[in-house]
């Protein structure tokens, strides 16, 4: 992972990685305890998922009457009809317009402030907010959701889902603009140079030259940030009220307090909802799980 | 630092790059700094939530510094905290030197192994709610009695659970920050190591753990300040409860502020929330010694 991230932002060292690697196959050592920690966690991790998998297709009555890890004989789909039939559609769509609207603003503003950052290091200005971005690092969020609340509240927002795109765009700048600029100032100073000898303003060299070049730094933000955001329930819980302003996460816990004894239907519900995120994954694991630790495993 | 007049004759353009950082200034100072600084206003207040804020002196200080829960919700939070970095720590080094030493294990077994990382904390934790169920749960099914027991319903188990639960998804995470690190070791380092007859055992203490000195400091700067934001998982598993078993500051700060609607309170909560995020943060950077640490630091 660590590997594909540096040589997406050091070419030149795509040799010298290779190489490691292939001494490291010729001289494989066994590593009988991280083997063993390795199966055992596999384990740990896979019993719930499977009975979560399994437990989502049993009728209620057998719920209770089966072996809990055996998959239902004559499995339903009765509670994924009362999981979309209780407005998850609804909730789905919400989500994926939080998601959207916060993830592709916080992705633009945090790439344009980290270029900014990059070039303009000589300026006190941009100093200065970088140094304030990477406080933002240090604080946990929760901390100032009451004054988020009452800013929400004044500024009559209070129950929409701009409410929760605002904070959440807030929330995500800090590591974006650090890993987002990380990346930019790997673009080789000379190209800069030949962008401004061509001509080109800024603005012309922020999409043309360093956009492209930090394509993978981009979407490996937009996948962490996206992740974070679908899956947030403190900003839906404290700043929404009505039903039809509920994100996933937030449906779940609610439904759960509906139907809780209905066990197949509330594990139906958590499947459903991580279905979107399940499916992406399939599709760009590696892309996913860079996104999750760039910028952490440099 | 400028050049010398007219050797650059497109100094103008360059006065936009304040601009191109405006954007996600606004938006940072309107829905993070203000409320940081708003959070230690309002704790010198008295508000309900709805109605009108008034200033209030130290009333709200003074009733959380002298509320027994206050050193409870802070006990339960560093316990959680050291718990769950004890836990994680030795099992992500594990699992991360082992995942960088056979990357075919990964192709193979990754695909289930990271996707606790994909579901939200309260899908995880209701999934975990019915699983624990000590009637119809996993362990009833099976009829195995040390795994039926009352999960939830008994604080040490509920606290036990808890970290459990934080470690079952984070682990994933924390593996591919040590694989990372175990990747950057340079090979010569073993080579060395194995010329002087050192085991697979003593090169892992004498060069795998000290080479990833960096890399623990971040990994535990994530896990230790993270901990501090265990609210979602902790608020749908347990509520806090049994009783105030898990009540942890985040959690407390909830319950005062838009249970209780004592925001002021809840505020000064907010506020001790901040700084032992702060202190934390800087405590593991002093830890981490040079620059080189302090640049890791920056990715937490």
């Amino acid at each position: 992972m660590t590997g594909t991230l540096t040589e997406a932002r050091r070419p030149q060292q795509a040799g010298h990685h290779e190489r490691r690697s292939h001494s490291r196959r010729t001289a494989r050592r066994r590593n009988w305890a991280g083997g063993l920690a390795g199966w055992l966690w596999l384990g740990v991790v896979a019993v719930p998922l499977y009975w979560t998998l399994i437990t989502s297709f049993k009728a209620q009555n057998r719920y209770y009457a089966d072996n809990p890890l055996v998959p239902s004989g004559d499995p339903t789909l009765e509670n994924y009809r009362l999981v979309v039939e209780s407005g998850f559609l609804r909730y789905f769509v919400n989500s994926a317009v939080v998601t959207a609207g916060a993830v592709v603003p916080a992705v633009l503003f945090s790439f344009m402030a980290a270029y900014a950052i990059v070039r303009g290091w000589r300026m006190r200005v941009l100093r200065a907010m970088n140094g304030l971005f990477l406080m933002g690092l240090a604080i946990p969020l929760q901390a100032t959701v009451i004054p988020v609340y009452l800013i929400i509240i004044e500024l009559e927002l209070y129950d929409t889902l701009p409410a929760l795109i605002l904070p959440s765009i807030a929330f995500a700048v800090p590591l974006s603009v650090l890993v987002l600029s990380n990346f930019i100032r790997d673009v080789p100073k000379e190209l800069f140079d030949s962008m401004r000898v061509d001509g080109a303003t800024e603005w012309t060299t922020l999409w043309r030259l360093a956009a492209p070049l930090t394509r993978p730094a981009i979407l490996t933000v937009t996948i962490f940030n996206a992740l974070t955001i679908w899956n947030g329930f403190l900003l839906p819980l404290i700043l929404t009220q009505s039903p039809d302003r509920r994100t996933l996460p937030l449906a779940l816990w609610t439904f759960q307090g509906q139907y809780g004894v209905n066990v197949p239907a509330v594990v139906a519900a958590v499947v459903l909802t991580t279905l979107p995120v399940l499916v992406l994954y399939a599709f760009g694991r590696r892309q996913l799980l860079s996104g999750l630790t760039a910028g952490f495993s440099r | 630092m400028s050049p010398p007049i007219g050797r650059r004759p497109r100094r103008g353009p360059r006065s936009i790059l304040p601009w191109l950082a405006a954007p996600a200034l606004v938006v940072f100072v309107g829905f993070a700094v203000v409320p940081l600084v708003g959070v230690f206003v309002l704790s010198f207040t008295t508000w309900d939530g709805i109605g009108a804020i008034h200033p209030s002196g130290l009333t709200s200080w003074r009733a959380v510094l002298t509320d027994p829960g206050l050193p409870h919700a802070l006990g339960v939070t560093f316990l959680v905290m050291a718990a769950s970095w004890a836990v994680q720590t030795p099992l992500s080094i594990l699992l991360g030197t082992f995942m960088a030493g056979r990357r075919r294990y990964r192709a193979v077994l990754g695909v289930v192994y990271f996707v606790p990382l994909m579901l939200s904390s309260a899908a995880i934790a209701l999934a975990y709610k019915a699983l624990l169920d000590p009637n119809f749960g996993l362990g009833a099914g099976l009829g195995i009695r040390v795994l039926s027991q009352d999960w939830l319903g008994r604080p040490g188990l509920a606290f036990g659970v808890v970290v459990f639960v934080v470690s079952w998804q984070f682990v994933p995470f924390h593996s591919l920050i040590y694989q990372g690190g175990v990747q950057q070791i340079p090979k010569s380092l073993y080579e060395a190591a194995q010329l002087d007859g050192a085991g697979r055992i003593r090169q892992f203490f004498s060069v795998t753990l000290p080479q990833l000195k960096y890399t623990i400091i971040t990994s535990s700067t994530l896990m230790v300040v993270g901990s501090l934001t265990f609210f979602d998982l902790i608020f749908v598993l347990t509520e806090g409860g049994p009783g105030d078993a898990t009540r942890v500051l985040a959690l407390d700060m909830y319950k005062r502020g838009f249970q209780a609607s004592l925001m002021g309170p809840a505020s000064a909560i907010a506020v001790i929330l901040v700084l032992v995020g702060l202190a934390l943060a800087l405590l593991l950077r002093r830890l981490g010694g040079r620059d080189a640490g302090a640049s890791q630091l920056e990715g937490a």
